[in-house]
């Protein structure tokens, strides 16, 4: 009987919230919230450059947080996203600078090393049964070892846009003179919405979710929990190869040993979307919404006057604030 | 019995959607055992939450030792001395008896915990409670009826009067419980006032003086238990008669073909060596004592755990079984002792965790087929009176009983033969314990084979159609229902080497 209590309220029993999701729904009022004081605050925020800059930030820690949510969503974690993002553009990077092979073979070959790097954290958690936060602690330092030693320790720089291989920077932005399109939101939406099925109408996406709810009960049920957990490293693996092109695009050139830490960007906006870090729950569309609150964040507070330290610890708070109210809601629902 | 020291009058209170009690009435005297039952949802434990400050009351009135009372929360119901026992116990397992019985309020001496007046001070109320514990044991080393003895203890320790026990029997085995019986008696007989919630029958008239009924947040009334009998209480908590007679005789045919057969399959240190065959149909009984190593037994043979040694056949192949993964290919199910760890999963719906065990079957394409995976687990609501708004209610809101039947409905909709219910009544309520019998009932008369380990002697006797014992990881009887009764089952059970 006293279960009946997480009947909620009015708000929170509305049918399309309910179909929604109330966290993601918050997320995106705070989203409009925060870019209406940037705009507020400062006139220089309010151009076309910025939400173009804004998307720029936003692709390589979208991919990354559509692969982590699946480890999340599992019960575990990746941290070796960060370091294994500029460790596949380093080598793609090599591969088209050093090697002089066609830039679709340093696409290639940066997907190929991410793949490694989640078959990796997938056989070290789920098949030797590492705990997630060391096994991948393990792979973030080999990544950040491994593209240092590739690429000898140079920076590795993509083809530029006006270059003779400058149409791989248009994958993510056509840029025409004037007017830029930020043609990576595209591609953004596009694997949001293919994930989103894979986690949620397909086999995979029902077993991890499983996983993630109750390991042993779905042992104990005939599935093959070893391949399932398995492969949400994987596709946070090749969503970290695919992150390490997104990277490659944005920035000018990629530089061994750099890496740490953005994987905490990506994280953190699983978590502000409202994927729980005790596994069982998540969702893509909610990690995108998180990520797009950490870019805003990033840009936004710049423009008014708030440099890189304040933006860390602005960021801190949001976070601490979304796991907070996360917390706040399980409490609520025991 | 002596003087009332607590009365609960007209108790409501309601949450959003659902009126958990309605003018409830409890009164406890002071050396008197009073048993609180009802069905799951019932609203005892809710009653219970009320009377320790965990629940605000909305109405009605709490009269303690002659004053009126509200406690805040279960800390100041504590220092007034109403203690709940819970059934769950709260031990931390690395710490020593002593320490978690005085956790929160440590013996220090110069600003550091002083291990050794804690020690000498447990020591002191294990003597006068009659129990032999050593305080400076690891808590996790102790069974859990030595838990649950140091749970009192801790207890006792607050100056309790009033003390709550909720279900303090059903991880116990005999002799244990016999035991804790001998420490309520005693606590009876210091004039402490016992509130005692059971769903074991059997359990009421042996310890204690009345009993109160609650029957859907409501109360029913109160008996004093050596006046009444026992059919009247189940009578007065499900509003309907419930017969519960052994079985005599087998419901297997003689020529009924062997499903199943294990060959001297060891396992860890608590399988040695266990052999025995399952017809179709038949409901084979493992009886024993706690730690007997059935539930052990029944996890190796479902590749839960690994096995040292020992053959599996079924219907006359030799069959290898690593992992669950094979037993379930090879249409084995098991149901679980531990529902929520291993049963089902309780944040997700009625639907997701029927199919949990063959959704390649409800797949179109590479998708889940949403609508015909909400059919199948219709059909097995229907068919299993499972009792719940929808398929798409997630788990966590039903109660054990129906939750029970999502994991049958699981294993069925897998179309397993061979089913193992380890111990598939254990914390339901008396009328969904009988609709569980039922259907193991019908699903042997469709063919289907049970494996069914119990704790509870009457079950075994009255579902069984063959007794299987287990002492110490052995198996030390096999005893055909015609013939088997309790006296026979314990001496078995307790055939140590």
């Amino acid at each position: 009987m006293e279960k009946d209590i997480r009947k909620g309220n009015a708000f929170t029993n509305n049918p399309v919230v309910k179909a929604i999701g109330t966290q993601k729904i918050v997320v995106v009022l705070v989203l409009i919230a925060l870019f209406g004081f940037f705009c507020v605050m400062s006139p220089s925020f309010r151009q076309y450059s910025t939400i173009v800059s804004i998307l720029d930030y936003s692709y390589y820690i979208s991919f990354m947080a559509i692969g982590v949510t699946f480890c999340l969503i599992t019960g575990g974690v990746d941290l070796s996203i960060g370091t294994g993002m500029v460790c596949c553009g380093l080598v793609g990077g090599y591969l088209i600078n050093v090697k002089g092979l066609p830039v679709m073979v340093g696409i290639l070959g940066a997907i190929v090393i991410g793949l490694l790097f989640g078959l990796m954290n997938g056989i070290l958690v789920a098949a030797l049964n590492l705990p997630p936060f060391i096994a991948t602690l393990g792979t973030m330092m080999v990544a950040r070892g491994f593209g240092s030693i590739a690429t000898g320790g140079l920076s590795q720089t993509w083809p530029a846009a006006a270059s003779e291989n400058g149409w791989f920077r248009s994958i993510f932005k056509i840029d025409m003179g004037d007017m830029m399109i930020p043609i990576g939101f595209l591609w953004v939406i596009l694997l949001v919405l293919v994930m989103s099925l894979v986690l949620n109408k397909t086999k995979i996406g029902r077993y991890i979710i499983a996983i993630g709810s109750n390991k042993e009960a779905t042992r104990l049920s005939g599935v093959n929990v070893v391949k399932y957990q398995m492969s949400a490293y994987i596709i946070s693996g090749l969503f970290t190869g695919l992150a390490g092109i997104a990277y490659a695009a944005t920035f000018q050139a990629v530089a061994p040993g750099t890496g740490a830490g953005l994987e905490l960007d990506a994280i953190g906006g699983a978590i502000i979307g409202g994927t729980s870090m005790n596994g069982g729950m998540g969702s893509i569309a909610g990690s995108l919404l998180g990520v797009f609150i950490m870019s805003m964040l990033k840009t936004g507070l710049p423009y008014i006057g708030l440099q890189a330290n304040w933006q860390q610890i602005i960021t801190c708070i949001v976070l601490i604030l979304a796991v907070f109210i996360d917390v706040q809601k399980n409490r609520k629902m025991e | 019995m002596g003087e009332v020291i607590l009365t609960m009058k007209g108790i409501d209170k309601s949450f959003p959607g659902v009126h958990a009690l309605d003018h409830v009435d409890l009164e406890v005297k002071k050396g008197e055992v009073h048993a609180l039952m009802g069905e799951n949802g019932a609203g005892k434990s809710t009653l219970m939450k009320v009377l320790t400050g965990i629940y605000k009351k909305d109405a009605g009135t709490i009269t303690y030792e002659g004053a009126d009372v509200e406690f805040n929360n279960p800390r100041d119901a504590q220092a007034a001395g109403v203690v709940i026992v819970h059934q769950e116990l709260n031990m931390l397992g690395h710490l020593s008896v002593a320490q978690n019985i005085f956790i929160g309020r440590e013996i220090k001496k110069g600003g550091l915990i002083d291990d050794g007046a804690m020690n000498a001070e447990a020591a002191k109320l294990f003597e006068k409670l009659n129990i032999n514990i050593n305080p400076r044991e690891k808590m996790s080393r102790l069974t859990v009826g030595k838990q649950q003895m140091c749970e009192i203890a801790k207890a006792i320790s607050h100056e309790a009067k009033v003390i709550v026990f909720d279900e303090p029997t059903a991880a116990l085995t005999e002799t244990e419980i016999e035991e804790l019986f001998k420490i309520i008696r005693d606590l009876r007989s210091k004039e402490l006032g016992i509130i005692y919630i059971s769903h074991r029958m059997d359990e009421i008239n042996v310890i204690t003086d009345r009993v109160t009924v609650m029957r859907d947040g409501g109360y029913v009334g109160t008996l004093i238990t050596k006046d009444s009998i026992k059919d009247d209480i189940i009578n007065m908590m499900v509003g309907r008669v419930i017969y519960e007679d052994p079985k005599t005789q087998s419901m297997v045919p003689a020529d009924a073909p062997v499903v199943l057969k294990v060959e001297n399959l060891s396992a860890g240190k608590m399988v040695k060596d266990v052999s025995f065959e399952l017809k179709k149909g038949e409901i084979l009984g493992f009886s024993g004592l706690m730690g007997a190593g059935r539930t052990e037994t029944a996890r190796a043979l479902f590749g839960a755990d690994k096995k040292e040694s020992g053959d599996i056949y079924i219907n006359g192949a030799k069959v290898e079984i690593h992992n669950p993964m094979d037993a379930v290919q090879h249409g084995i199910g098991y149901l679980s002792e531990d529902r929520k760890r291993f049963g089902i999963i309780t944040e997700k719906t009625v639907a997701e965790n029927s199919t949990l065990a063959c959704l390649e079957e409800y797949m179109s394409g590479v998708f889940i087929n949403r609508a015909k995976e909400n059919k199948v687990a219709a059909e097995y609501v229907e068919q299993l009176k499972t009792k719940t708004p929808g398929v798409d209610q997630l788990v966590v809101n039903l109660s054990g009983g129906n939750q029970q039947k999502v994991v049958i409905a699981k294993w069925l909709i897998k179309d397993c033969e061979i089913l193992i219910f380890d111990e598939p009544t254990r914390g339901i309520d008396v009328g969904a314990k009988s609709e569980i019998y039922h259907l193991m009932s019908e699903l042997a008369a469709e063919g289907k084979s049970i494996i069914m380990i119990s704790s509870e002697m009457t079950e075994i006797l009255r579902m069984s159609d063959r007794v299987i014992v287990m002492c110490e990881g052995r198996k030390t009887g096999e005893i055909e229902i015609a013939e088997a009764t309790q006296e026979k089952i314990m001496h078995a059970a307790t055939m140590r080497n």
